[in-house]
């Protein structure tokens, strides 16, 4: 047992506790959570900062407001519909056309049907609390449905597959790309059952990929490779990543981007509690990558430098030669 | 620098919870452990006497201090008389005084006592005794003696062993069978004794008392020598010249006096019982520290009305619950709902024990699922939804109450005594996790949660540890202080070491 705790402290990997008494605690100031914890306020932050966020069709902040969704999504036929105070992608509705027959009757990304009165129950779930963190009445934000950049479909079923950088003091430490799978019904959220790959920072490449907490080597569903995709705009992928520093305020901070085959990366959400598994899809840990950015740390670079060391310094083929 | 407030917190909250332990284990004698039952004597004296035509006046030696012992209460029986403690040369004197009285009289002094190591003996240094006033030819043979017992003595301890292996010496010199000629009783070998120590001016007493066993019924007091050697009192045989004092030897009274004087009466008889009894240490210690004043320290439960009491028993037993809790959580790992389900789980438990418990918790549980997935199909706000699956719970228990009543299993009744809000809670929670997450991890939880209730359950129900939590609750000051500590744990989960394997092996 301490064997092998001793071999995991040898391999940099960070655990729960460390997370959240070292990391979290020390680094994310509570009076900053509203910023990543409140969808709707990030994406303003966001805007004002510059950063590339999917466009906001509307927001429904209480329950009288449940009856102007038709009015909303009129010009819309996909659409996303999503707690702002939600966690783990729990709430989220991806709505990707509406039945040809009937105009208010919608389309999951699952292909299953969904009808406008089962839409608004859900919207009343939002507005009443039941997908937000602390259980207080919430927002549901309608915005731009993702048509996903064809680089991933090989390696995803369904859903929008998205890439999480962490992001340590505002330099990007580890990235992963969440690939979903049928388990996940479409999310990417590893919990869910969706596919974790690692990305070599320095290439943006993807590596081998991990599902719950095993390393897989192709996608469950569709059998295809996971490792050796190339990630388009990596560059302004790491830079934007960076750039949530900026926004939030959070010194660990977990950005989550999607690249829209139109409009190039966009950055969905931001979290400051970011999961540990990232370390398992990278095969490596996040201790090592945090304390070398301790070093580098330089309170002045502004985030595309900030981006350029990290791919100066995390590359795969690097960690494997330190090793 | 956090890390070491909270060590150094730790630490405080630790010596401070065991400070109070040690002082009140130790000073106020709580006992470690349940039932732990010490013996205390009751010793009765019973005085009884004719009554002569006038007024009566009755004085007796009663026990000052014996080392070893400590005394939990005395009384007095007697009908019609005026009673009162004095301080006399021999120690205390009880005196009871009535105007008149018919007939033979009968009065009882009782007092209980019980062994107490920590007991010592805060008697003053006394002074040289004068020499005392002997006549001749005593007086030579006295000198003579003296002057040969202390050529053959090194000290005090010495000197009153030598005289007494010469005063009973079964052929004794000519000087010690003159100075012992009158000497008829045992109590006048060792007043003689005394005389002797005191010419050779060493302070030197009789002690007459009893050893303690068992139940007697008419109980002998024994005359034993004390003597003063300058630091402490010392006792000693007076037939063998050991110094020693037998065990449980409770000491009466001190002195050459006599036990009891009545004036106004006649035909004095004195008789001693003893009777030995368990009492419950914690009964012991809380009349002790009531009595010494130390109740400003003594925050003692025991003080509590006895319903208050079990009240705490229960309440006192969460934070050890709270301890597991968070052992489970931040060291194990292990996934539960909410954050203190468990351990209320856990105190329903206790009611209705363990084995019946998952069984009416899973039970209640999978019936609030299963309803609250209709309840999903009415498309029911938040907070309507919640309380309908709250009333939904109210009646399932009384159903379960009802039929295993039935069926003649009283067990079922105990159903009532889960927290049905926390309930509740779990059925929307569980069904929540469910439908985001899926089945598996909806069990996953439910069952953490259950196994979590589980092992608090068998820690907050283990009888030693309640009985140290609420005999010494300032122990919860060092359960504090590891869940501090534990607070500050940055160290892997143990369920981690599994989850991170991939990431040991390269």
């Amino acid at each position: 047992m301490f064997a092998a705790a001793k071999k995991l402290r040898e391999a940099g990997v960070l655990g729960l506790n460390e997370r959240n008494a070292e990391f979290i605690m020390r680094l994310n100031p509570r009076r900053l959570y509203p910023r990543v914890d409140d969808k709707a306020l990030t994406k303003q932050l966001a805007l004002e900062a510059g950063m590339a966020v999917p466009d906001l069709y509307g927001i429904i902040d209480n329950q009288g407001d449940v009856r102007r969704f038709a009015e909303i999504v009129t010009d819309h036929d996909s659409f996303v519909i999503k707690p702002a105070q939600g966690s783990g992608g729990d709430g989220i509705l991806v709505i990707t056309g509406r039945s040809k027959r009937k105009r208010d009757c919608f389309r999951l990304s699952s292909g299953v049907l969904i009808t406008e009165a089962e839409i608004a129950h859900h919207l009343s779930n939002i507005v009443s609390g039941q997908y937000s963190l602390s259980g207080n009445p919430d927002k549901a934000l309608i915005e731009y449905c993702v048509h996903f950049d064809p680089i991933f479909a090989e390696v995803s079923y369904q859903g929008v597959p998205d890439i999480r950088v962490i992001v340590y003091r505002g330099y990007p430490a580890m990235a992963m790309v969440r690939l979903p799978t049928r388990a996940s019904d479409g999310k990417a959220n590893l919990h869910q059952g969706a596919v974790g790959a690692g990305v070599d920072i320095a290439m943006g490449e993807t590596l081998t990929g991990v599902l719950k907490n095993d390393v897989v080597e192709d996608h469950p569903d569709t059998g295809a490779l996971i490792a050796g995709l190339k990630i388009p705009q990596w560059d302004f992928i790491l830079e934007s990543a960076s750039r949530g520093f900026e926004v939030t305020g959070l010194g660990y901070l977990g950005v989550d981007m999607v690249i829209d085959a139109d409009r190039g990366p966009l950055m969905l959400e931001m979290n400051a509690r970011p999961g540990l598994n990232i370390q398992i899809a990278n095969g490596t840990g996040l201790s090592k990558r945090i304390s070398r950015i301790d070093e580098v740390y330089d309170a002045k670079a502004t985030p595309a430098e900030r981006a350029a060391i990290a791919r100066r310094e995390f590359s795969a083929d690097r960690q494997l030669q330190m090793l | 620098m956090t890390q070491r407030y909270v060590f150094v917190l730790a630490v405080l909250l630790t010596l401070a919870g065991f400070a109070m332990f040690v002082y009140k284990w130790q000073v106020l004698g709580f006992p470690l452990s349940e039932n732990q039952e010490t013996p205390v004597w009751t010793i009765e004296s019973a005085i009884s006497f004719d009554s002569g035509p006038g007024s009566i006046k009755v004085n007796l030696h009663i026990p000052t201090l014996t080392p070893g012992f400590r005394q939990l209460n005395e009384n007095s029986v007697s009908r019609g008389y005026g009673f009162s403690l004095n301080y006399g040369s021999g120690g205390r004197e009880a005196q009871w005084a009535i105007r008149r009285a018919d007939g033979r009289q009968t009065i009882y002094y009782r007092i209980s006592v019980f062994e107490d190591a920590g007991a010592e003996q805060a008697d003053t240094t006394p002074p040289f005794p004068p020499p005392p006033a002997i006549n001749e030819p005593f007086k030579t043979a006295v000198d003579v003696i003296i002057a040969d017992v202390r050529e053959h003595s090194a000290d005090t301890t010495s000197f009153t062993t030598e005289l007494l292996r010469r005063l009973n010496d079964p052929s004794p010199d000519p000087n010690v069978e003159l100075l012992l000629s009158d000497v008829e009783s045992e109590t006048n070998f060792v007043d003689a004794a005394t005389m002797m120590l005191a010419a050779a001016r060493i302070p030197a007493r009789m002690v007459r008392g009893f050893g303690l066993s068992g139940r007697q019924r008419s109980a002998d007091l024994e005359p034993w020598l004390e003597i003063h050697d300058g630091d402490r009192w010392r006792f000693f045989n007076p037939t063998t010249g050991e110094e020693n004092l037998p065990d449980r030897f409770f000491i009466w009274w001190r002195g050459n006096e006599q036990l009891i004087n009545v004036e106004g009466g006649s035909n004095v008889e004195v008789d001693f019982a003893i009777q030995e009894a368990h009492l419950d240490a914690v009964a012991i210690a809380k009349s002790q520290s009531a009595k010494g004043g130390a109740s400003l320290f003594d925050f003692s439960l025991y003080s509590l009305p006895i319903q208050t009491q079990a009240v705490y028993a229960v309440l006192l037993m969460i934070p050890i619950g709270a301890l597991v809790m968070v052992v489970m959580r931040n060291i194990v790992g292990i996934d539960a709902f909410g954050t203190f389900m468990p351990v209320l789980i856990a105190l329903a438990f206790r009611e209705t024990k363990l084995i019946w418990g998952i069984v009416l918790f899973s039970v209640l549980i999978a019936l609030g699922l299963s309803i609250r997935f209709l309840l999903e199909r009415l498309r029911l706000l938040l907070v309507p939804r919640l309380s309908a699956v709250l009333i939904v719970v109210v009646i399932l228990m009384l159903l379960i109450s009802l039929v295993s009543h039935k069926m003649g299993m009283e067990t079922g009744l105990s159903v009532a005594l889960f927290p049905m809000v926390i309930i509740a809670m779990t059925i929307e929670r569980m069904s929540v996790v469910w439908e985001e997450r899926g089945a598996a991890d909806a069990m996953r939880g439910g069952g953490g949660s259950l196994l979590v209730a589980t092992i608090a359950y068998i820690f907050m129900g283990l009888s030693w540890l309640e009985h140290l939590v609420f005999t010494f609750p300032e122990l919860l000051l060092a359960v504090l202080a590891l869940v501090l500590l534990a607070g500050r744990y940055t160290g892997y989960r143990l369920l981690e070491l599994g989850r991170f394997k991939a990431l040991a092996g390269n």
